[in-house]
């Protein structure tokens, strides 16, 4: 029996087809940013041209919503990297009556529709009276982004295994020697996918941010309005680019981070 | 002799569960000391006990006199080599073996240096600058080894240290463990549920059942007057033989043990037997023997006519094994055979009710 042996035809074809229906679209959006007709999106571009670029960095409508986006992205993955991790580490380590419960409480915002989300954090946010800002979006945000990172954390605590702390106290390291020296290096690669991914969904939210932003607009929310606006239409879709940029290279590098922090955690048994 | 570690009737039990029950123990300063038994006798949390990772329910633990009872595990004189070596994989070699050094604040050359010590010590000079992944099995071993006796500890605890190492390894390492711990005069207290292990290396032996110690001694002591049933059987499969067959081979009426290898296949014995099952050791053959039948008259069989049939001993039969050394003739399978004994080799267990 050979393992290498050839897919079936017919699944290879669906499979192109698939990454096809998956992936063109994406290619066209980077393909609008080039054209030279900016009220439509017809096909195939009558030509191609540089000059959005130019443009899209002299409007000055586009920098604010640029600059939020990136600010609540920055702090809601830091909010999310320090109470994700304390979350994970409670987990892991302790084991009390209604563990399981709160984990699972930990993980529904991810689960729950963004609608939700949006509309309670709306509501909590009028009973409490407290005014639209950045603040909100970036709780807003958090929500999710903490999702992410607990569950990154809690993967690794549970590889870290118990013995290895052990071994360190028998050493005589005290719990902050044994956080610094051990667990942190240990968690550090996990953590910083965590804190990518998490920036990476914060950049390009747009469900929740419609609902706790009030009169300020994030990147996201700002294409949205532009869309529904026939002027100068390719200069969304070079934001388009931007916001792809930023949202794919974090993934990117949390995708090569955690393998590889398999490996390395793996080859130790 | 000081006592390097005393159990004062010590308990941990988890609900209802006796993992360790009542346990008496003084293990001699600079002794090399084994616990055996099988999985769940209590050994492993014996051992946990006295490096800290376990609290008493009940009763005192002492390391060199001093009460352990509100001592963490970082501020005792002992270290462990665990199971699973728990090696930190982001560190080097070298940086493992200082780890201890280092939480106790000792500048990075001095420790480094003493960290190649000890890894000359345990034969991996050289090795300091790999990652623990990147070694053997037995690499790694010594390294948890190294590691351990940085600190220069007063008492070694090594839980289960070979249980991941092929034969051969193992018994490389067995050696080299009994000789470091020689030339260093340290305490070991070590955790197995090898009896060989146990037996070979250790000046003395806990044997441990159900979280209770069934017989503590040398392994002399411990293979050659059990004092239980359990320890007969545990510690090299020794026959155990009821009141009434002991007495039925001109013992006492009480429990006793009858070594395998200190039976030999006689035409006329103490006790006659069908053999039913034969399994070739390479260093012997060990056959089961369905006891049962006694020859005739004082252990003397004349002619097997019909009416010198064997007398059936009343309790039923039992299965003896015996170890027959290589070069001596194995009977086929359902030869009847009598099996025969020095007096001094059947071991009554006064320890056994």
């Amino acid at each position: 029996m050979r393992s290498d042996a050839r897919a079936p035809l017919g699944l290879t074809i669906g499979a192109i087809l698939g990454l096809a229906f998956l992936h063109l679209p994406i290619l066209l959006i980077f393909l609008y940013a080039f054209t030279t007709e900016d009220r439509s999106y017809q096909f195939p571009p009558p030509g191609l041209t540089t000059k959005w670029f130019a443009v899209a960095w002299n409007r000055a409508d586009i920098w604010p919503p640029l600059y939020l986006s990136l600010r609540v992205a920055a702090i809601s993955s830091a909010v999310a990297l320090v109470l994700g991790t304390l979350c994970a580490a409670a987990m892991a380590r302790a084991k009390f009556f209604g563990r399981d419960t709160v984990s699972l409480l930990v993980v529904l915002p991810i689960a729950l529709p963004g609608i939700i989300t949006g509309m309670s954090l709306r509501s909590a946010f009028a009973i409490g009276d407290i005014p639209f800002s950045t603040f909100t979006i970036v709780l807003g945000h958090a929500t999710f982004c903490i999702v992410i990172v607990y569950n990154n954390a809690v993967a690794r605590f549970r590889r870290l295994g118990a013995s290895m702390l052990e071994a360190s106290a028998d050493l005589g390291a005290n719990s902050f020697q044994t956080f610094w020296h051990v667990i942190l290096p240990n968690l550090g690669s996990a953590l910083l996918a965590g804190g990518m991914l998490a920036f990476a969904l914060s950049f390009d939210e747009v469900i929740v941010t419609t609902f706790t932003a009030g009169q300020q607009s994030t990147l996201p929310i700002w294409m949205l309005n532009e869309l529904v606006r026939p002027r100068q239409r390719p200069v969304t879709n070079v934001v388009a680019i931007v916001v792809f940029v930023a949202t794919f290279l974090p993934i990117l590098a949390a995708y090569y981070l955690t393998r590889g922090g398999e490996e390395t955690a793996g080859g130790g048994k | 002799m000081n006592a390097a570690v005393e159990f004062q009737s010590v308990s941990r039990h988890y609900g209802p569960v006796r993992a360790v029950d009542a346990v008496d123990l003084v293990i001699e300063e600079g002794s090399f000391f084994a616990m055996l038994g099988p999985s769940g006798s209590g050994k492993t949390t014996c051992l946990r006990l006295i490096s800290g990772f376990e609290k008493p329910t009940a009763g005192i633990v002492r390391i060199f006199g001093e009460d352990m009872g509100e001592v963490p595990p970082n501020r005792r004189h002992v270290n462990t080599v665990f199971q699973d070596y728990a090696l930190f994989p982001h560190m080097s070699v070298r940086d493992n073996v200082a780890y201890g050094l280092m939480v106790a604040g000792v500048g990075r050359q001095a420790r480094h240096a003493r960290a190649e010590e000890m890894l000359a010590l345990v034969k991996l000079d050289g090795f300091g600058d790999r990652k623990p992944a990147q070694l053997s099995g037995g690499q790694r071993q010594r390294v948890a080894l190294a590691r351990a006796l940085v600190n220069e500890p007063r008492v070694l605890l090594l839980d289960e240290p070979l249980g991941a190492l092929d034969l051969k390894l193992r018994e490389a390492m067995q050696d080299e463990l009994k000789s470091l711990q020689q030339r260093l005069g340290i305490t070991f207290v070590f955790v197995t549920h090898d009896q060989g292990e146990a037996l070979s290396m250790a000046d003395r032996v806990a044997v441990f059942n159900e979280g209770r110690v069934a017989q503590v001694g040398t392994p002399a002591e411990i293979y050659e007057r059990p004092a239980t049933r359990f320890v007969a059987d545990f510690v090299g499969s020794s026959n155990v033989l009821p009141p009434d067959l002991t007495a039925a081979v001109g013992g006492p009426r009480a429990w006793a043990s009858l070594r395998p290898e200190a039976i030999a296949i006689a035409p006329a014995g103490r006790l006659g037997g069908v053999v039913t099952g034969a399994r070739y050791l390479g260093a012997g053959t060990r056959l089961s023997v369905r006891a049962g039948a006694l020859p005739a008259s004082n252990g003397h069989r004349t002619d097997g006519g019909p009416t010198d049939a064997p007398r059936y001993l009343e309790q039923g039969e039992s299965e003896i094994a015996v170890l027959v050394p290589a070069g001596v003739a194995v009977p086929e399978i359902g030869a009847e055979v009598g099996l025969d004994w020095e007096a001094a080799a059947l071991h009554v267990m006064e320890g056994e009710a």
